[in-house]
């Protein structure tokens, strides 16, 4: 075991748990009240939505995963940079918007600006279902970003995650969203440290980049003329994706106004770059040759590739800032994975809750179901991650993001046009998850690249880009059919002026 | 009325520029190349990570030119 890289990690998390519980008492307000536990009510400026967002978006498993796709697969895995170049510009023309229309009808979800703009409770269910699995599996991977640190500094067993993960249900039960949006401060405090110092002393060791270019084979480095339309759909289709889910929604709402969240697309970048840092992570740790080290054999045989980042650290660091690092991963787990109970609650208690179990409930019991419900969320990701391969979780969170792009239509082309039917919206939702699903289990849900065959052409793109296609068709073309049959279209509860512009 | 829709419509022109990181990013032959290397760092690299300050750039500059001035929020 490592004492002294394990000191540093304990005191740091023991520093925001404190936070977690005096955030209560942050801008104090009715926690009761679900605008104010699941969205802070409302009122974060541009600084916290900043770390809220970045905390948000930016996760551990993020941390974990990104270098070790760039260690194990090469230049394919650096698709993350496009995908966080461009998701930006398209969040700063379509999220005010959503922000502008939530605010004036008090809409919590997207589920909810579904339900009004569409009046189809079906249709709202199926975007809140869709919202809470894509989260869960998420979340799961969270926890193994906890799990890889932690054997990282010789701790074994379920008992130390089980601990982590109780204190952050405690106090995401009693502050809400107010504890991982102070949290985030610090988490991003720590990261930005790390991959600093990280990207400056590593690769001083191994001999400047260049000499860590030069380590990586040649077929790596760049991409292979067939893998250039996969690593653009993926990166579309991710940036697409990004801002449907939950947790993204949850922080978009919380902030105070358009305005934020403008000025937000401009200053968030700065995590892609930090992102772009840790994925050549990847490349140092090939070049550090951390996967031939007897010492590291156990944790790669055990985790994979996702150990390529922990064993840099281990080698590259000495034991109090490998220490440091390992808790800016850990802390970094724990507020998305706060941020996306909370979403996936707001989801349950609003969209299927409040909608058909309870119509007419209390803010009050709403508050408290919503409390309840990030509670189960915690712990069913718990539950699924100690009592199932991690490869489900991982081939589960690839299927979430062909998931919840089927929301796309009703959400995003929701927001400008009321032309799509709604049934034809459900309708389309249906086909495109099915299609989706489909492909994943051609490919025996391993990657998230389907190759469609056109005659002798070979096409091979995103999954969940091709699902949207056929998702779109069936709107658009049911929604010609459903209008010329007369089929009632439902009254929208919005009006242009809603939107703000 | 006609006057707002203009004005509008003339705001609207700016996003325009927002397509610009689609194109520098998405077309990969553009930048699937090891050649050129800047201090070691190939192409491929150092022109996805030019595109971050780019696109921030880019957005910043349609953020001030279509500032909504009765906007809520700080």
């Amino acid at each position: 075991m490592n004492g002294t890289a394990l000191a540093v990690f304990v005191a740091l998390f023991v520093l925001v748990t404190v936070l977690g519980f005096v955030a209560s008492r942050w801008r104090r307000a009715n926690l009761d009240d679900l605008n104010e536990w699941g969205l802070g009510g409302r009122r974060f400026g541009t600084i916290v939505t900043w770390f809220l967002l970045g905390g948000d978006l930016y996760t551990a498993y993020t941390f974990v995963a990104v270098p070790a796709f760039v260690f194990g697969a090469g230049a394919l895995g650096f698709f993350a940079m496009p995908y966080t170049v461009i998701t930006y510009p398209f969040v700063f023309v379509v999220m005010p918007r959503l922000w502008s229309v939530s605010h004036k009808h008090g809409y919590v979800t997207a589920a909810d600006f579904v339900r009004g703009r569409f009046d189809s409770g079906a249709l709202a269910l199926a975007v809140a279902v869709t919202g809470i699995l894509a989260t869960m599996p998420y979340i799961a991977l969270q926890l193994v970003g906890i799990q890889v640190v932690l054997a990282a500094m010789g701790i074994e067993g379920d008992l130390p995650l089980l601990l982590a993960f109780g204190i952050l249900a405690i106090y995401t039960y009693q502050s809400g969203l107010r504890a991982p949006a102070l949290i985030a401060v610090v988490k991003d405090a720590i990261i930005y440290v790390t991959v600093i110092a990280a990207v400056l002393i590593i690769p001083a060791h191994l001999g400047g980049y260049g000499a860590v270019f030069a380590a990586v084979p040649h077929d790596k480095l760049i991409l292979a003329p067939k893998q250039m339309s996969a690593y653009a759909t993926l990166a579309l289709g991710s940036a697409l994706a990004l801002f449907l889910y939950p947790h993204s929604v949850t922080g978009v709402l919380s902030s105070s106004g358009r305005a934020v969240i403008r000025r937000n697309t401009a200053l968030l970048p700065a995590y892609s770059f930090l992102l772009g840092l840790i994925a050549l992570l990847g490349y140092m740790a090939i070049a550090a040759k951390v996967s031939t080290s007897p010492a590291h054999a156990a944790g790669f045989a055990r985790y994979g590739f996702n150990y390529a980042v922990p064993a840099l650290f281990l080698d590259s660091f000495p034991s109090w800032f490998a220490g440091f690092a390992f808790a800016a991963i850990a802390i970094g787990a724990l507020v998305p994975a706060a941020i996306m109970s909370i979403a996936a609650a707001n989801l349950f208690t609003r969209n299927v809750y409040k909608e058909f179990l309870r119509p007419g409930c209390t803010a009050r019991e709403e508050s408290r179901v919503a409390k309840l419900a990030s509670l189960i969320v915690k712990f069913g990701a718990l539950a699924f991650i100690l009592g199932l391969e991690k490869q489900y979780a991982i081939a589960l969170q690839l299927l979430g993001g062909v998931w919840i792009l089927q929301t796309f239509p009703a959400i995003v082309l929701g927001l400008y046009t009321r032309r799509l039917h709604r049934w034809a919206l459900l309708a389309g939702w249906g086909a495109g998850m099915a299609t989706g699903t489909w492909m994943g289990w051609t490919t025996s849900f391993k990657g998230a690249v389907y190759a469609l065959h056109l005659g002798s052409h070979v096409l091979p793109a995103y999954t969940a880009l091709w699902a949207l296609i056929v998702n779109l068709v069936v709107a658009v073309a049911g929604s010609a059919l459903l209008g010329a049959m007369r089929v009632s279209p439902g009254k929208d509860a919005t009006e242009a002026a809603d939107y703000g512009e | 009325m006609r006057l707002r829709l203009r004005r509008a419509g003339r705001r609207h022109l700016w996003y325009l520029l927002l397509l610009v990181p689609f194109v520098g990013t998405l077309w990969v032959p553009f930048y699937d190349d090891a050649e050129p290397r800047v201090a070691g760092i190939p192409y491929f690299y150092w022109y996805q990570f030019l595109w971050i300050p780019l696109g921030a750039l880019l957005t910043a500059i349609v953020y001030f030119a279509t500032r909504e001035p009765r906007e809520p929020g700080r």
